[in-house]
């Protein structure tokens, strides 16, 4: 270990939505290594530890080795030429970057959807159907005294989601931690999660919307019939008591995850739950919140949703935003095979896409940003290597409460970030496609608001 | 930097006395000069009015709050699109517009700068991100301080030196402009109580045994020792709730007699009974401001049509559900900071409260004698949008337009309002300059908005003339922002940042001290991460805090 040690305090790690910013790191400056971490979890620790520059090339083009600088006019000369262009990724990088991202699919006509889409995409939409009543996660660890996680298993997700927020600490009103809450946890099988809870509510798979309907009845004071142990798998008893509980609390919190969003019904799940959180605003104060999974996937939305008005799945083929899921969400798209040019930026589709969206990659010509070998990367015609965001880059991200975070970098990489890299292509993008482009495509649409060509 | 000569126009310039006289007005470098170089660009405005941009004192245009109102509404974007130009990012409408059609569309009105008006400090950063989204005008926002749990702490022990002090670290930390108060008092009974509220201005808070009377008194009073150049800008508790003109009352007496400004005043001048139908008290009101000079005031007209719910007033906002068929509503608390709830809702001709609101919001404004200190809003978008501000003039302007409008609404509502016997009232241009940019600029202590003398900034609009006052103000042929031509001939000719606009009071630093145990025990975000930094103001201008307050 060299002598050039740096500590970094209030760091901010951005392995997970919790987006913890009291991290403390022992950098070594020489090795460029951070060497020690404080405050982390086990992810935490994996994520700023195990990070190291490896002897990747700035940019692959063809399979070749390039310099970032002829990687940019590669990617920009593809998008320029492509009709149907798609952006995807954007959960592991900056606001900044996401901001670029946005103005390049603007500017193309192109496509943009993050990884919301395959993640809680569906509570977005049931956001849209019912709305919510919601927190910040400082407002759950200092008020919250009953506390219901629904699929989800924060304990390998979110390590920190109990000890930071929402169970274990100390609160304004709750100032004896866990003793002062309940913490219920329903899910399809006893994970690690489990052994936290006062109480586990095992459901059958498929069934989560059956268990939140008759909470709702319940809450209400309608009758519901007693067969729903056998639909489900939880007692009468079980629901008349947890609903019991939820309506006598003083501050209640569903905190939900991906067992709600991507298991049969989806939309319906989360809406089911976030209508019985706002149900149970007649008897008491009671917030929902999705527990979101990538570091910065809330920065995305936010971003995503203040610059076009719709948080994903949005296309601007026809000169202005439309949004349309199953449609303009990426899977989708690829799958029916509409994209002919794809920018993936910090995400790994390949690797995690259906079949048929992962082949309609394989046949167009793919553009990828990341700090990381990958499988999208390895079927890229152009492949960037940028910096990490939050180890080496600075920016904005937000946490899965909406709350914006700034960024502490550890140190310097080699590699440039993804905002300097979208922001080279969009600058060629502008010079190849031109005002004149921008003008006769408004000329086509007859806008009122357009220059005088 | 280009330079202008603008010749023949009509010039509306209120606060240099220059009232529709064809007069020359010059630009050099961004700012209104005595005299421009042979060289610049000339405008012929024969035949149009000149007059500085619009200055918007209060609307809801960019952070937390109003990004959940977007998502919330995709079916009100998809109605009204926004598309991209050579010049200008496509974007959104409706009544929640993505931030780029907000920046391009408060310009395509001839306004060149906007004040976001409920912000919780830990949004400033997110409000940021999204005011640099928000191209052509300049802007600024207000932090919600009314229900800030630490300074409440700071008043229940009396500690006014640690609240003033903590008050100007925030304004700091946040770079935001002003003390905004919403409904004093009532966050935690609303987070902590059931969902309950506080409905008087002397009963007490039970966590803190303050009372929102105190705390009026306690921000109105730091933003004078501050020497802000906006003072308290208060949100008064009771909103909507009949018979709350007597709060309204009270809470402008509770400045006693320093500065204090009242948004939205129309949602506060209603009488009768809580839970009873609602009745004007917008005489009571207009009188009594008028007869204050210390107080100012914008309207918050009601415009029927489309509108969104978003305030900081989360138990209001829960209470309108019950007014409305449509099934969402969003609430959001924010730690120790505020709460905030928002519903899709629309505001109809033949509801008797919705015809009511509509009727006082313009009775305050033909009733008040002082339209300097009485403004044009409509607490964008609750009230409605901006967009409809133009119809709002020709209602204030044109008494046969106003006249045929209250003929289609629910008679019940305004068979007794002034509106009906004979306020024949007409707002002229003059009137209509100040109360949309002089009268906000004003009040707003922005010595360089709101007029056309030399050394202000380069605002200008200049609209054609139209007996048709809607269309005129809907319209304006040239829009000129820091001296540049961003719209001629109705269009864009360029894209444009405009800055933020903040304050940065002094304040003793060893408040710090105190702050940051409180945020170690009940934030949960790190003290040392909460303030922003300079990479969120890109360009910016801080409005100097002093002696003339």
């Amino acid at each position: 270990m060299s002598e050039n040690i740096r500590v970094i305090e209030n760091a901010t790690c951005t392995f997970c939505g919790c987006v913890c910013d009291d991290q403390i790191l022992t950098v070594d400056m020489d090795a460029k290594r951070i060497t020690k971490v404080q405050n982390t979890c086990v992810l935490g620790r994996a994520w700023f530890t195990e990070h190291a520059h490896e002897d990747r090339p700035e940019a692959i083009i063809g399979g070749k080795e390039a310099t970032t600088a002829e990687a940019v006019e590669a990617a920009a000369q593809i998008l320029a030429a492509a009709r149907f262009p798609v952006i995807y990724g954007l959960s592991d990088t900056t606001c900044e970057a996401q901001r670029q991202a946005v103005a390049i699919a603007d500017m193309l006509g192109g496509n943009i959807d993050t990884t919301t889409s395959v993640c809680h995409g569906p509570s977005g939409i049931a956001f849209e159907g019912v709305g919510e009543s919601t927190s910040t996660l400082g407002e759950i660890r200092n008020r919250a005294d009953l506390v219901v996680f629904w699929g989800g298993n924060p304990a390998e997700s979110h390590p920190r989601l109990f000890g930071r927020y929402a169970v274990t600490p100390k609160g304004m009103y709750v100032p004896n931690g866990k003793r002062d809450r309940t913490v219920v946890l329903v899910d399809v099988r006893r994970t690690k999660s489990a052994p936290v809870a006062d109480i586990f509510i095992q459901v059958k798979p498929g069934k989560d919307f059956e268990v939140l309907w008759a909470l709702r009845a319940l809450v209400k004071g309608r009758p519901v019939d007693p067969g729903i142990e056998a639909t489900t798998g939880v007692s009468l008893a079980t629901l008349e008591d947890l609903a019991a509980r939820m309506k006598s609390c003083r501050y209640g919190a569903l905190l939900f995850g991906m067992g709600l969003t991507m298991t049969r019904g989806r939309h319906f799940n989360s809406g089911a739950l976030l209508a019985l959180a706002t149900d149970l605003n007649r008897y008491t104060h009671f917030v929902a919140k999705p527990v979101r999974g990538h570091g910065n996937v809330t920065g995305a939305d936010n971003v995503v949703s203040w610059q076009t008005g719709f948080p994903f799945g949005v296309n601007f083929s026809r000169g202005f935003p439309r949004f349309n899921p199953g449609e303009f969400t990426t899977v989708d798209l690829l799958s029916r095979g509409d994209a002919d040019a794809a920018l993936i930026i910090a995400s790994d589709p390949a690797s995690n896409f259906p079949r048929a969206a992962v082949e309609r990659l394989g046949e167009i010509p793919v553009i990828v940003l990341d700090p990381k070998a990958t499988e999208t990367g390895r079927l890229a015609r152009v492949a960037f290597t940028t910096a990490t965001y939050g180890i080496n880059v600075p920016g904005t991200v937000y946490r899965m409460d909406d709350v914006a975070i700034g960024l502490r970098p550890a140190f310097d990489s080699p590699y440039p970030s993804d905002e300097d890299v979208l922001m080279a292509i969009k600058q060629r993008l502008e010079e190849l496609t031109g005002a004149g482009k921008g003008a006769a495509a408004v000329a086509a649409q007859g806008t009122a608001a357009g220059p005088a060509a | 930097m280009s330079a202008l000569r603008i010749v023949n126009g009509r010039v509306y310039d209120p606060i240099n006395d220059v009232d529709g006289e064809i007069r020359e007005i010059c630009v050099a470098d961004g700012k209104i000069v005595a005299e421009a170089p042979p060289e610049a660009k000339r405008i012929d405005a024969q035949g149009m009015v000149v007059m500085p941009g619009g200055v918007d004192i209060h609307c809801h245009i960019a952070g937390p709050k109003v990004n959940l109102a977007r998502k919330v509404q995709p079916e009100d974007h998809r109605h009204d699109v926004h598309p991209r130009t050579a010049f200008t990012r496509s974007g959104t409408g409706g009544t929640v517009p993505s931030t780029f059609a907000t920046g391009y569309r408060y310009a395509t009105l001839g306004y060149t700068t906007a004040m976001e008006a409920a912000v919780p400090p830990i949004g400033a950063r997110h409000t940021l991100e999204e005011l640099n989204d928000t191209p052509v005008i300049d802007k600024g926002f207000y932090i919600l301080m009314g229900n800030n749990v630490l300074l409440m702490q700071f008043l229940k022990e009396g500690r006014l030196e640690d609240f003033r002090n903590a008050a100007a670290w925030w304004l700091n930390a946040t770079k935001s402009y002003t003390l905004k108060l919403v409904n004093p008092g009532a966050d935690g009974a609303w987070k902590g109580r059931r969902n309950a509220n506080i409905t008087r201005m002397d009963e007490k808070v039970p966590e803190f045994e303050v009372t929102p009377r105190q705390i009026v008194k306690a921000l109105v009073d730091v933003a004078h020792d501050l020497g802000l150049p906006h003072p308290a800008h208060i949100h008064c508790n009771n909103l909507g709730h009949s018979g709350n003109f007597e709060t309204t009352l009270e809470t402008m007496r509770a400045a006693e007699g320093r500065r204090a400004h009242i948004t939205h005043v129309q949602f506060h001048s209603y009488g009768g009974e809580p839970g009873r139908l609602p009745t004007s008290k917008a005489a009571e009101i207009a009188e009594f401001v008028d007869a204050h000079p210390n107080i100012s005031c914008d309207v918050g007209q009601v415009m029927f049509g489309k509108s969104t719910i978003m305030t900081a007033d989360a138990p209001l906002a829960y209470l309108l559900r019950d007014y409305t068929s449509d099934r969402r509503w969003v609430n959001a608390d924010t730690e120790h900071e505020s709460g905030c709830g928002i519903i899709p809702f629309d505001y109809q001709e033949k509801v008797y409260t919705h015809a009511l609101q509509w009727a006082i919001g313009l009775e305050l404004f033909l009733l008040s004698k002082d339209p300097w200190r009485m403004v044009l809003s409509t607490d964008h978008p609750n009230g409605g949008s901006f967009m409809s501000y133009p119809k709002l003039i020709r209602l204030l302007m044109d008494s046969e337009f106003r006249k045929r409008e209250l003929g289609r609404v629910n008679r019940k509502a305004v068979r007794n309002s002034v509106l009906m016997d004979g306020l024949d009232r007409e707002y002229s241009l003059q009137e209509i300059a100040i109360i949309t940019r002089a009268g906000p600029a004003r009040i707003l202590g922005l010595a360089n908005k709101g007029h056309l003398g030399a050394g202000a900034d380069a605002d200008i609009t200049i609209y054609e003339e139209n007996p048709d006052k809607e269309l005129m103000f809907s319209a304006p042929r040239y829009v000129i922002k820091d001296g540049r031509l961003i719209i001629e001939d109705h269009e864009f000719r360029c894209d444009h940042q405009g800055r933020i606009l903040h304050v940065a009071p002094a304040y003793d630093s060893a408040v710090e001290d105190v702050i940051r145990p409180f945020f170690e025990d009940y934030y949960s975000i790190q003290f040392d991460n909460y303030a922003v930094d300079a990479h969120y103001i890109p360009r910016n201008e801080v409005i100097p805090t002093g002696d003339d307050g």
